[in-house]
């Protein structure tokens, strides 16, 4: 079939989004709306003495002034992280409070204080302007380094010295021994750069209470309307479970900054109760900047020894991180089990310890963004293993096979064990397509135009569809992380999906379509997929971290076996065979090897008219599932990025970049290869271009599209991506997820294709003209080209 | 309040607005032509590019009322029964992921091909990617929306 597993099927869902019928939140427009405008703190650190709103009730079309008092006073609760981690001392993490509307005090600038509700956005603005809010100003912690300084500004009265936890993994005295024993060690400090996710649909909230039912709908632009409904009723009081339904409709890119609950649709919901109103907020990019969570953040000093053949005897990594100046919803397993077990890489090494302090700042809460966790880790094994092959005078790329884990599956000492991979053969590839041999060949031409080459790699592995329950559990998270499906087959035969992943871009919709077409051998035009919304969808756990392929699909599939299972019944009992002779394919099923045959659209019209079913049968045919991976998967690459400085200007240009994959079995390659690109270029963005800044007073100095400056097409260069698949054996299409792979394989390569160029170990993210035409000015080695 | 005559996609329209409306309001609230988006505040991401007297305009940086008689051109009066290829291009490319960038790329799409076009010039891919400067899209890489673009050229 054509639509099946492996084929490039054009996606569904594009006309709506080409012609403009794609319907967002933002999109949506209730009866009776109301607007909703936030009164931000334009302080890092205060005391909130009081707040005026007299003026502003007075204004044209105020509803209504809302503030955390009255918020905490209807007993809306505090808002949660989601995974509890344990200091090594034992002691549990210092969770400081945070209401969703500020009551005692503000801790990063743009912490809301009140809400207004007016007839129009317009309206609901002015006057949120005119609210007038007494602060008492604090001393402010903007930078992490400073945060952990004794005498320091303290953020949370419960977390001392603003400490969160000091968390450790892996064997201390083993890693230390295997340093001591290395005939040589590399030692790198290394910063991973704050960052914006940036999606480009502004989130959006749309709450309507419904006073007859007492039922509130959120619409919202999320990643994990099921999650979101939980939590809201859970932890924050807003209504009952049974009497909440959100809708994340479609929804204009996540990377993970669309998977939390943040303070404004607690609020909405609240309001819309309040003033009984459908109350409408849309951000704007600067709230964007100021209120999405941020990602990595990372400070680490770091050191890998190596034996006279290049082994790794032991890697020991002390980080420090920021999680800004509340704990949001994954934050604290952020730098902690989403990074420390990734610090294996692609190698086998016995001895790891990693130590993470993280720390509260006056800045926005900083949490998971696409890869969460496993970019920081990689980046840091990358650019170590790089920089020892330099230090030791051998070629990376060989340097990297020495260690190569070889056989599968593999147990790293921290945590993980390898499902399946190929890393040799796949830098091969990779090697292959960037024409590595020709390179020094290029360098010497560039050199001649008075340009400096480079060639950097990366080679890198990732943990996706988060798994299994039961482990997740016991290291701290406060939900399982198995995903549901339906499956229904309609009485004519054609086919709804029900799944609780969330397609935000990821084409769902068709690649979910094909693995139904591949099963049931029908077209992909007769399989429509329903998500994002808690009253269609029993129940799910959305997508993020990869995991709409391992997990989501994977529920579907073991919906479809038990569909399947009944098809056999029904049709041997019709054409009077055995169940083990029905053959599904070419839209019949049949009996094998004979002319008795029924159309598949016969068979859901027998399972609903249910006249002629097997005895005591029950009629239907739809099947739900839930699956519960055994483990993690564990998609890996080589990336090979190449790039051109000029020594004059430090400007950078990347000529060519080059990605060989594993991502096991794949569905859709032209959806996987579009993954990629966008991945790689968030994290070619990272690496040159991305950074959130806020100065010593906390004030945020990359507040818009003017200051942060986001991947533009003439920043990003055609990607060449080669695919090797290894089927994962933890679920049962052998997926292992695609989406976070360019973001965490990317940033190592170019960094340490340029800092090949510049003849220097010592290169922040982002490379910016400026920073390396300061690096190569500072770097010790002679400039090749001057 | 002034009352702005328009031609939208064809058709006559006319509504009374608060003077400080702009375009991307007057579409997406007045007419609830909601293909237009906003992305931004500072008028770079492009996601409300619309063509007005042929041109492509960002319509977060046009006030309604300076448009009276104008004739605009949204994603939702592109495709004319059928789709235009630049639409047809975009998903033949995989040019779009969320779709949210989407409308604002078709149109400035479009305003390129047809600009290089009439001058008689080569729309190479380079050029596409300069073109695109006041474009951001977060999800695709831009690789596909470069292909798309050149794709539709040939066929437009
Ligand atoms: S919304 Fe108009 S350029 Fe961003
Ligand atoms: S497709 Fe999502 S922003 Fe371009």
């Amino acid at each position: 079939m054509s639509s099946g597993i492996g084929k490039s099927v054009k996606r569904k869902e594009d006309k709506r989004f080409t012609t403009g019928k794609g319907r967002y939140t933002d999109d949506h427009r209730m009866d009776n709306q109301a607007y909703a405008a936030f009164v931000r703190s334009s302080h890092a650190h205060a005391t909130v003495k009081g707040i005026d709103a007299t003026a502003a009730k007075g204004m044209p079309g105020v509803i209504d002034v809302l503030d955390g008092h009255q918020l905490t006073g209807d007993g809306i609760g505090n808002i949660i992280c989601g995974w509890a981690i344990t200091s090594k001392d034992g002691s549990p993490m210092n969770m400081g409070a945070w209401s969703a509307l500020a009551t005692e005090k503000v801790r990063y600038v743009g912490d809301a204080v009140a809400v207004v509700i007016a007839e129009t956005q317009a309206q609901a603005r002015i006057a949120a302007e005119a609210v007038e809010v007494d602060y008492e100003e604090l001393p402010v912690v903007a930078h992490v380094l400073d945060a952990m300084k004794d005498g320091a500004p303290q953020i949370h009265d419960n977390a001392p010295g603003n400490q969160i936890y000091d968390w450790e993994l892996g064997d201390e005295a083993a890693t230390d021994a295997g340093l001591a024993d290395a005939a040589h060690v590399t030692t790198l400090d290394i910063t991973n750069n704050r960052l914006s996710p940036n999606p480009m649909e502004p989130r959006s909230a749309i709450a309507t209470y419904d006073d007859a039912e007492e039922h509130y709908t959120l619409y919202t632009t999320s990643q994990n309307p099921h999650v979101a409904r939980l939590v809201l009723s859970a932890f924050y009081n807003v209504a009952p479970e049974h009497k909440l339904r959100v809708i994340a409709p479609d929804v204009g890119g996540g990377f993970g900054a669309k998977i939390y609950i943040y303070p404004e649709e607690i609020t909405c919901l609240w309001a819309s109760m309040k003033t009984n109103r459908s109350v409408k907020w849309t951000s704007d990019r600067s709230e964007a900047f100021l209120t999405d969570a941020h990602g990595r953040d990372h400070v680490t000093h770091a050191k890998m020894g190596f034996d006279a053949d290049g082994k790794i005897t032991g890697f020991k990594i002390d980080t420090i991180a920021n999680l800004g100046a509340y704990m949001s919803l994954f934050s604290s397993s952020v730098p902690t089990y989403l990074y420390a077990p990734l610090m294996s890489g692609q190698y086998d090494i016995q001895n790891i310890h990693c130590n993470v302090r993280t720390y509260y700042t006056n800045t926005v809460p900083v949490d998971a963004y696409r890869g969460a966790g496993r970019p920081e880790a990689t980046y840091l094994v990358e650019r170590m293993i790089e920089t020892a092959a330099r230090e030791m005078g051998m070629d990376p790329a060989e340097l990297r096979r020495r260690n190569f884990v070889q056989s599968f599956p593999h147990q790293t000492p921290v945590l993980m064990q390898y499902d399946a991979g190929d890393f040799p053969k796949i830098l091969e590839m990779a090697q292959e397509a960037a024409d590595v041999a020709g390179f020094e060949a290029r360098r010497k031409e560039a050199a001649s135009r008075g340009k400096l080459r480079g060639l950097g790699y990366s080679t890198f592995i990732e943990a996706c569809g988060l798994a299994p329950s039961k482990a997740a559990g016991s290291l701290g998270a406060g939900v399982g992380l198995w995903e549901s499906a339906e499956v229904r087959v309609n009485p004519v035969g054609s086919i709804e999906i029900l799944t609780g992943s969330h397609s935000h871009g990821q084409g769902h919709e068709t690649t979910f379509a094909q693995i139904v077409a591949e099963r049931f051998d029908i077209p992909v035009e007769n399989v429509q997929i329903v998500h994002g919304d808690t009253d269609k969808v029993q129940f799910g756990m959305g997508t993020y971290g990869s995991r709409s392929g391992p997990v989501g699909m994977s529920a579907v599939v073991k919906a479809m076996d038990k569909v399947e299972a009944k098809v056999r019944k029904i049709a041997a009992h019709t054409l009077e065979a055995s169940e083990d002779d029905i053959e599904i394919k070419g839209g019949n099923v049949s009996v094998k090897g004979t002319d008795k045959s029924m159309a598949w659209h016969e068979v859901g019209l027998a399972a609903y008219v249910a006249h002629n079913l097997p005895d005591g049968m029950e009629p239907g045919l739809k099947e739900t599932a839930f699956f519960d991976p055994v483990n993690f998967s564990f998609p890996s690459g080589a990336f090979i990025c190449e790039v051109e400085v000029d020594p004059d200007t430090g400007e950078t240009k990347i000529i060519k970049f080059t990605s060989a994959d594993d991502f096991g079995t794949i569905i859709n390659p032209m959806i996987v290869e579009g993954q990629v690109h966008g991945g790689v270029a968030q994290g070619i963005g990272q690496a040159m271009l991305e950074q959130v800044v806020y100065d010593d007073d906390g004030q945020l100095l990359t507040g818009s599209y003017m200051d942060y400056t986001m991947p533009r097409a003439a920043d990003m260069p055609f990607f060449d991506v080669q695919h090797h698949e290894t089927p994962s054996p933890n679920n049962p299409l052998g997926v292992k997820g695609c989406g976070e792979a360019g973001a965490i394989g990317a940033p190592p390569a170019v960094i340490n294709a340029i800092t090949d160029a510049i003849g220097t170990n010592d290169l922040a993210m982002p490379a910016t003209p400026q920073a390396v035409w300061r690096a190569l000015r500072s770097a010790s080695k002679p400039i090749a080209a001057e | 309040m002034t009352n702005v005559k328009m031609k939208v996609n064809g058709k006559e329209v006319s509504r009374e607005v608060p003077d400080e409306t702009l375009l991307s309001e007057f579409l997406r609230e007045q007419l609830r032509l909601t293909g237009t988006h906003i992305g931004c505040d500072t008028s770079q991401c492009g996601a409300c590019a619309v063509h007005v007297n042929g041109k492509v305009v960002k319509a977060c940086t046009a006030l309604a009322v300076s448009l009276d008689g104008a004739d605009v051109t949204t994603i939702e009066g592109l495709a004319n029964g059928e789709l235009h290829p630049m639409q047809v291009a975009f998903n033949d490319n995989h040019g779009l992921q969320c779709g949210f960038c989407t409308p604002g790329m078709i149109m400035a799409g479009v305003d390129m091909v047809n600009r290089y076009k009439a001058e008689g010039r080569d729309l190479t891919s380079d050029a596409i990617r300069h073109e695109l400067e006041g474009n951001i899209c977060r999800c695709t890489g831009y690789h596909n929306i470069v292909k798309s673009i050149e794709d539709a050229a040939a066929k437009m």
